[in-house]
């Protein structure tokens, strides 16, 4: 709770230290967090809403930008509810395909959040190298998807591409790399004094809170709870596969960070494992246009945590509904927790500890009369308005700025 | 042992080799095979059935009828995401993804690209 007596800063929506527009209120006294808030809505892009007006197909696309880091994940959480609507049986090899590129996903994820970790305590020459080596995984995505980022490799009923014998070699050969890459970080997060000092005991969300506040993925791994869908509700290939859920006790950033590390190498023991197990057969089975009535539920452990699709088909082209849980949804909560008490400085690197992704989890812009607390909704126009005159009292007038601006050209 | 500074060897080797980053745009050899690009239209193979345009999720490929068995493509280059879903929804693989990704233009009118003599493009404009 915000007392009265405290300093109250705002950080954000516009803030250097955060990468995307969301909105914290510190209570501050002295230079410790009495209490923190946080703000989401400046991110809404009506996906859900949109979804409803496109095809299955058409939708997949969008979905998949949801997030460009965990777009594999949302895209496959979306395509397993819409088959399991459908009654579709996807092929092995597909299967194994997803798998495969979630696991690249994920390592390309784990090495981008280290760097941007290390960048948030000030250690740039960590962010540097780490996304250096990240650029391996990124070549490869390209090489395996035909794209970077936002792979579009699922469609319903399997995926769009295969993976040769050449292929497969070069990921072998780049998984070595990489996780010689990693065997060396994980020596310098249990050695190197910078990150030791700036990492352990900050952000400690205990075992209990995180369960009372529903962690998901590391946030919750590194309390000590053993969560992970992979194993508890296996999806695509992860029944087959053998891995080791990390988690450890430390309650704080830097148990956060040896989860990571450590599932990196979970991840690369996997891509071994699908590239020496992988099935033959086809990796698409043609789907319907039309998708029969029903609704399902999709459970996927993305890179951040567990996300979860919900897809209600009313047998037309379009579904009738689409719901998206992203994992920052079900970790932001903790964040207010991990703060109290702590130190102002250490909250960049404590909300960068759960990977953070606020344009994926805004779902809703709600906007309340300070004085009557009364919830309307505006429409856009009037939005538009009250920005023109606002910024006229102000004296900058845009329509006479337009106007010359127009004139120049 | 925690000590501090343990990066510092890996600086101190890094010093002595080749960059991590490529020399564009003289070595151009970024892209893998297979990498989605700006498509290509084969204009005598395509029956007109307009399932592209129906799969496109952003409403990039326009096909028109230009006479008896004739069509013309204009794929808009800068509402185009390079997603390829056009090139699996058609029927007679009359589209092709290529490589090429340098697509930036500095007159708009010419993201709009025509096909329809073979497979030359032909900007508007
Ligand atoms: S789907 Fe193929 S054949 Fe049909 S209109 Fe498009 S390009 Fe032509
Ligand atoms: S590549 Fe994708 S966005 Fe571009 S024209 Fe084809 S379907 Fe549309």
């Amino acid at each position: 709770m915000h007392e009265s007596g405290d300093v109250r800063i705002p950080i954000g929506p516009q803030h250097p230290a955060l990468k995307e527009p969301e909105s914290f209120l510190i209570s501050l006294r002295g230079e410790k967090i009495t209490a923190s808030s946080v703000r989401l809505g400046y991110n809404h892009r009506g996906i859900e809403k949109a979804c409803e007006e496109r095809t299955y197909t058409q939708g997949l696309y969008l979905i998949e930008r949801i997030c460009g880091i965990c777009s594999h994940s949302h895209s496959t959480c979306f395509v397993q509810a819409v088959e399991e609507i459908a009654g579709i049986q996807v092929s092995p090899r597909a299967k194994y395909m997803r798998t495969l590129i979630a696991e690249l996903e994920r390592i390309h994820s784990h090495l981008l959040w280290l760097g941007v970790a290390g960048h948030e305590i000030g250690f740039d020459t960590l962010l540097m190298y780490t996304w250096r080596d990240r650029e391996v995984v990124m070549d490869l995505l390209a090489t395996l998807t035909g794209n970077r980022v936002n792979y579009g490799i699922n469609t319903i009923g399997g995926v769009r591409r295969d993976i040769n014998s050449k292929q497969k070699e070069e990921v072998l050969k780049a998984i070595d790399i990489l996780e010689e890459r990693t065997k060396y970080y994980i020596d310098l997060a249990k050695n190197e004094t910078t990150l030791l000092k700036r990492l352990q005991g900050v952000g400690v969300l205990s075992y209990e809170d995180a369960k009372k506040l529903d962690a998901v993925g590391p946030t919750a791994r590194a309390s000590g709870i053993e969560r992970d869908v992979r194993k508890d509700d296996p999806y695509a290939a992860y029944a087959e596969l053998d891995f080791k859920v990390i988690s450890v006790n430390s309650c704080d950033v830097y148990g956060r960070t040896l989860v990571r590390l450590g599932e990196l190498m979970e991840s690369y023991s996997l891509v071994r494992q699908i590239i020496r197990k992988i099935p033959d057969g086809p990796i698409l089975i043609k789907s319907p246009r039309k998708i029969p009535a029903g609704q399902a539920v999709s459970r996927y452990e993305a890179p951040r945590g567990e996300d979860l699709h919900y897809v209600r088909a009313n047998g037309t082209e379009k579904p009738d509904r689409v719901k998206v849980r992203a994992p920052t949804l079900a970790n932001i909560q903790s964040v207010s927790k991990m703060l109290e008490d702590r130190y102002l400085a250490d909250m960049p690197i404590v909300i960068a500890a759960i990977d953070p992704c606020f344009s994926c989890t805004d779902r809703l812009v709600s906007i309340r009369d300070t004085k009557s607390k009364e919830k309307n909704t505006v429409a856009w126009e009037t939005i538009r308005l009250k920005g023109i005159a606002w910024y006229k009292d102000k004296g900058i007038d845009f329509i006479s700025l337009n106007k010359k601006l127009t004139k120049l050209f | 042992m925690s000590r501090p500074g343990k990066i510092a060897r890996l600086l101190i080797q890094s010093l002595f080799k080749k960059p991590a980053t490529g020399n564009y745009p003289v070595d151009r050899s970024g892209m893998p095979e297979g990498f989605r690009g700006k498509l290509k239209f084969n204009a005598g193979m395509c029956i007109g059935c307009k399932m592209c345009m129906r799969d496109c999720p952003s409403e990039a490929i326009e096909i028109r009828k230009l006479g008896e068995k004739q069509f013309e493509a204009q794929i808009n280059l800068a509402k185009c995401i390079y997603c390829g879903q056009c090139v699996d929804s058609c029927p007679k693989k009359v589209l092709e993804i290529t490589a090429e990704f340098e697509l930036a233009r500095l007159d708009p009118a010419q993201l709009k690209v025509i096909f329809n003599d073979g497979n030359k493009d032909s900007p508007k404009g």
